[in-house]
């Protein structure tokens, strides 16, 4: 798979995550979350910077129970709900957001 | 009904997978929600050392990963006291700071409440 | 009962026997399998630990294949008791928890 930002092309895996993480900027973002039929919002760029700060800290990418956890204790308590971030990433937060944010599968997560 | 599983790691990092192994299947167990603990003792307490550089060989960092056990909601993190005594380790040089020292006899206890042992 | 130990490296050349005895407690037992039957002989390492150990009640098993296959009937430390594959099975029913040390 590949995703064409403007001549740009960019590698993805048979999922659709980026095979060159050093490949992610703001443009690859917008243009993954669009395959998700998701358009960025301020609220959604929050969860992205904080799963790559989850990433730096852990090197990991997180699953969503750590992601729940994660989000209530760095952003917001009210933003850490699984119910919260299911309605900006549907069908699945911690993949989708991962993805979008340019992040490895999260390999423990159902 | 949940069983309660204890995940013995007594290996050192990187020089084989195991010790990631063991921390793969705990992250894991996490999700399904399982009442689990992990205990560290020979070896495997070099895991939890804080002055790991494991870029310097192109690996990742397995204190980072142990960093976020309490994350995924695995908060018993037991250490064999003797292990790090024979290795010269501090507790203020580990990664993680909510965890139990055990001396022998308590690991012996520990071990007799367990319905799963999973060793690595 | 209680765990059941297995050990398959031979003392000689490992520490996972010493970590066995350190945390077995006296309802536990130990079954020395694979190179872990090189633990039998009286010379061995951790010989005297493992007996006293059995004084204080823990059972310490072998694997009688084991044993034969490696030659050592004629050096094994007394009060351990010979077992075969079927036992071997059984004792991982009567334990509570199965803790290999390799």
């Amino acid at each position: 798979m590949q995703l064409n930002i403007d001549g740009r092309i960019i590698a993805l895996d048979k999922d659709g995550y980026l095979i060159n993480l050093n490949d992610w900027d703001k443009e690859a973002a917008e243009a993954l979350a669009a395959q998700e039929n998701i358009s960025l919002t301020p609220e959604h760029w929050e969860i992205i910077y904080l799963l790559q700060e989850f990433y730096r800290e852990f090197e990991l990418s997180p699953a969503m129970r750590a992601l729940v956890k994660y989000t209530e204790k760095k952003l917001d308590p009210e933003k850490g709900k699984s119910i919260y971030l299911l309605q900006l990433f549907p069908p699945s937060p911690a993949k989708i957001a991962s993805k979008i944010a340019g992040l490895p599968r999260p390999t423990n997560c159902l | 009904m949940n069983k309660k599983m204890l995940l013995i790691s007594r290996q050192a990092p990187y020089g084989k997978s195991t010790a990631r192994e063991a921390i793969d299947i705990a992250l894991a167990a996490s999700v399904y929600d399982q009442d689990i603990g992990i205990l560290f003792m020979d070896d495997g307490v070099f895991q939890l050392l804080k002055s790991q550089k494991s870029q310097n060989i192109d690996q990742k960092n397995i204190s980072s990963i142990l960093s976020a056990l309490a994350l995924y909601g695995i908060e018993n993190i037991y250490v064999h006291q003797e292990s790090l005594d024979a290795r010269t380790i501090r507790t203020d040089e580990l990664v993680v700071d909510d965890l139990q020292l055990l001396n022998n006899k308590d690991i012996g206890h520990l071990l007799n409440q367990q319905d799963q042992l999973l060793s690595f | 009962m209680s765990i059941l130990h297995t050990v398959n490296k031979s003392p000689f050349a490992h520490n996972t026997l010493f970590s066995c005895l350190k945390v077995c407690t006296e309802r536990d037992g130990i079954l020395l399998l694979e190179d872990g039957v090189f633990g039998t002989i009286t010379s061995a390492p951790g010989a005297d630990e493992l007996q006293l150990l059995i004084q204080r009640g823990v059972k310490v098993f072998a694997l009688i294949n084991d044993i034969k296959a490696r030659g050592l009937e004629e050096k094994l430390a007394p009060n351990i008791e010979l077992i075969d594959y079927n036992t071997f099975v059984q004792l991982t029913l009567d334990h509570r928890c199965v803790q290999s040390w390799y």
